[in-house]
């Protein structure tokens, strides 16, 4: 097997792993998860009825978005209104391409060991690619609120849009600490930077604070939800869409958590590594696929946690937040961390 | 370049998913509908204005003005980040001074009031 | 065709139709959304040209910053669409004699560039292109090279770069903080 077919079969190996196992399986699970967790949380039982523990409650669930009517209102812009969701649900499942969830896994065809670095894409710029990405998914909260032609949906897009520019800053320069020290703005670099040196929540604490309470206003999770707020805004941007399409919103906004969650792990905790722990070889790769996905779940438990933990923030005390004080925060743990570096 | 192919795939997938998934749906859907169902929603009362006329505060602007200066501000760090152990104490000078004058922007914003009550 | 060439005139096409979309258009808002569509062609023609780091800022800054503020703008001022605009504007003849000029000039241009390219044969290693030399080591990436160079050689522009940005802050809180104080 030549090296490029090779190359061409790795890929699409990797490519079928991250849909299959990151996006088709825990996706739907983290729909169940969430309600048994905030069934624990509130001392109730959670979804029990459809299978073991509930668990198959996600297919009930998915049947009822796909077969329930389309309601499309009169009079909203047919184009945006469409486009919406899928503009909303693209980037959130686009980030995984360069997250790295694994040690590189040596792989033997015909006698010829190659060695497979395990995450799909890495390419130089890195997190600029994820922020990027982060970006375009504003559009289609803005677009679902504007075509909605509802005054709650549009004033609901707005603040979420609002929101998701205000922190996506502090998120920015929260992160370029990382990569300060890391001097590449490849994920993989970082990880191994970890490797070499110590996990980056250690050094860089205030840093993963910032960045922690970004994710949770990038991906409107509670505190942040004010924007789909179902007590206050009707439902806020989504609030006229039915079906499959509020079923994208959602999807979308899971994706997002689950993305959050593994660059949480991957920037600061060590992604796939341990400290001490040299993986090599192909049960080594195994291991650290393992211990990533250990890793990722456990912040996105954090997130559950979280929602069914605090009240919601009002939405001039969210503003404020993120521009009075999470900026000039991160700004400040910026220049601490340069200058320590420049001390070395 | 060679790393873009994979993305590549994985953003056509990722863009075709949805799109199957909605076409299939649409043909095993139910379909009724009717006025009541069709109008926008504002609690059972009939809107009586476009919503597109609703009015809404000048803040939202003056945020994303902000934040695209603030969004250029973080795109000069990166390749400073990146390329500082080779810049060192001289980047560290030059992109404080950069820094400097953006703080300066950043508290007349704050003395002005436009970062209130958005 | 070979792979490069055909991703090219992809993202050629995609721009190109986002331009049209623009002008051709009705709302305003599925105007910006086109303009959208032609700057996401616009950042994968610079992945192709190696040029990574300025097409994650095009996409970063253009799509993600600027593009928002064209949105917040028309839906504040909510341009409706004129229903009894003419389909053929007044001023479509003088629109087609300059666009004719303007083609002739830029064809002359291309051709001109064609005809001194077509003895050169295409670069051994275009991954080397790519790469910095900074005194001992070869480093990659177009982000090591813009930082290399932005600030050491450009410093100064970039230091000024920082006077347009307050500048812009200043302007928009005048601006803004004029308008609310007359509405609110």
């Amino acid at each position: 097997m030549s090296d490029a077919t090779f190359a061409l079969v790795a890929t699409g190996a990797k490519i079928l792993f991250v849909w299959v196992i990151a996006l088709a399986t825990i996706l739907p699970n983290l729909v169940w998860a969430e309600r048994r967790v905030a069934g624990m949380i509130q001392d109730r039982p959670g979804p029990n009825r459809v299978g073991p523990f509930g668990f198959f409650q996600i297919i009930a669930d998915g049947t009822k978005f796909f077969m329930k009517e389309s309601v499309t209102p009169l009079y909203v812009d047919k184009l945006l209104y469409n486009l919406a969701p899928w503009i909303t649900l693209m980037p959130g499942l686009v980030t995984f391409a360069v997250i790295p969830f694994g040690a590189t896994l040596p792989v033997t065809i015909g006698g010829v060991t190659r060695e497979v670095p395990l995450v799909i894409a890495d390419v130089n710029i890195g997190i600029l690619y994820i922020f990027a990405f982060t970006g375009l998914g504003i559009y289609g909260i803005v677009l679902a609120g504007w075509s909605a032609n509802n005054k709650y949906s549009l004033m609901g897009g707005l603040r979420a849009s609002a929101q998701i520019i205000s922190y996506e800053l502090a998120m920015g320069f929260a992160a370029a600490g990382v990569f300060l020290a890391a001097g590449t703005l490849r994920l993989s670099g970082v990880v191994e930077w970890q490797q070499q040196h110590v996990w980056n929540v250690v050094p860089q604490f205030v840093g993963f604070l910032v960045f922690l309470i970004a994710a949770f206003a990038e991906t409107n999770r509670l505190p942040f939800d004010l924007a789909e707020a179902e007590e206050e805004l009707a439902g806020g941007f989504h609030a006229e869409y039915s079906s499959f399409k509020f079923g994208m919103f959602f999807m979308g906004e899971y994706a997002n958590l689950i993305a959050a969650s593994a660059l949480l792990a991957t920037l600061y905790f060590g992604g796939w590594s341990l400290p001490g722990v040299a993986f090599t070889g192909v049960w080594g790769a195994l291991a650290s696929v393992a211990v990533f996905f250990a890793k990722t779940i456990g912040f996105i438990f954090l997130f559950l946690w979280v929602r069914w933990t605090f009240p919601r923030f009002r939405y001039d005390q969210l503003m404020d937040l993120g521009w009075k004080f999470l900026l000039p925060l991160s700004f400040f743990h910026l220049i601490a961390v340069a200058a320590f570096v420049a001390a070395k | 370049m060679q790393s873009y192919i994979p993305i590549l795939f994985f953003a056509a997938i990722a863009a075709l998913f949805p799109i199957a998934i909605l076409v299939v749906m649409a043909l095993l859907r139910a379909k009724a509908p009717n006025p009541t169902k069709l109008s926008p929603y504002e609690c059972g009362i009939a809107s009586a204005t476009d919503a597109h006329d609703h009015r809404f505060s000048v803040r939202y602007y003056l945020i994303a003005v902000l934040f695209v200066v603030f969004d250029v501000e973080t795109v000069f760090l990166f390749p400073w980040a990146v390329m500082y152990d080779k810049l060192l104490l001289f980047g560290l000078i030059e992109m404080a001074v950069f820094l400097y004058i953006l703080v300066l922007g950043y508290v007349y914003v704050w003395k002005r009031g436009a970062l209130s009550w958005a | 065709m070979e792979p490069g060439l055909f991703f090219f005139w992809l993202f050629s096409a995609v721009v190109v139709v986002g331009a049209v979309g623009v002008v051709v258009m009705r709302q305003p808002i599925h105007s910006a959304l086109f303009l959208l569509l032609s700057f996401l062609g616009v950042a994968c023609l610079y992945v192709q040209a190696r040029a990574e780091l300025v097409a994650a800022v095009q996409v970063l800054v253009y799509a993600g910053g600027v593009m928002v503020l064209f949105l917040y703008t028309i839906m504040l001022v909510n341009v409706k669409r004129q229903r009894t605009e003419r389909y053929l504007h007044r001023q479509a003849v003088p629109a087609l004699g300059f666009g004719f000029l303007f083609l002739l000039v830029v064809g002359g241009v291309v051709v001109n560039e064609a005809r001194a390219l077509a003895g050169k044969a295409p670069a051994a290693d275009p991954a080397a292109l790519a790469t910095t030399v900074i005194g001992s080591e070869t480093v990659l990436g177009n982000t090591q090279a813009v930082g290399w160079v932005l600030y050491r050689d450009y410093l100064l522009p970039f230091e000024i770069a920082s006077l347009f940005l307050l500048v812009a802050m200043i302007g928009a809180v005048v601006l803004g903080k004029r308008t609310m104080e007359r509405f609110d």
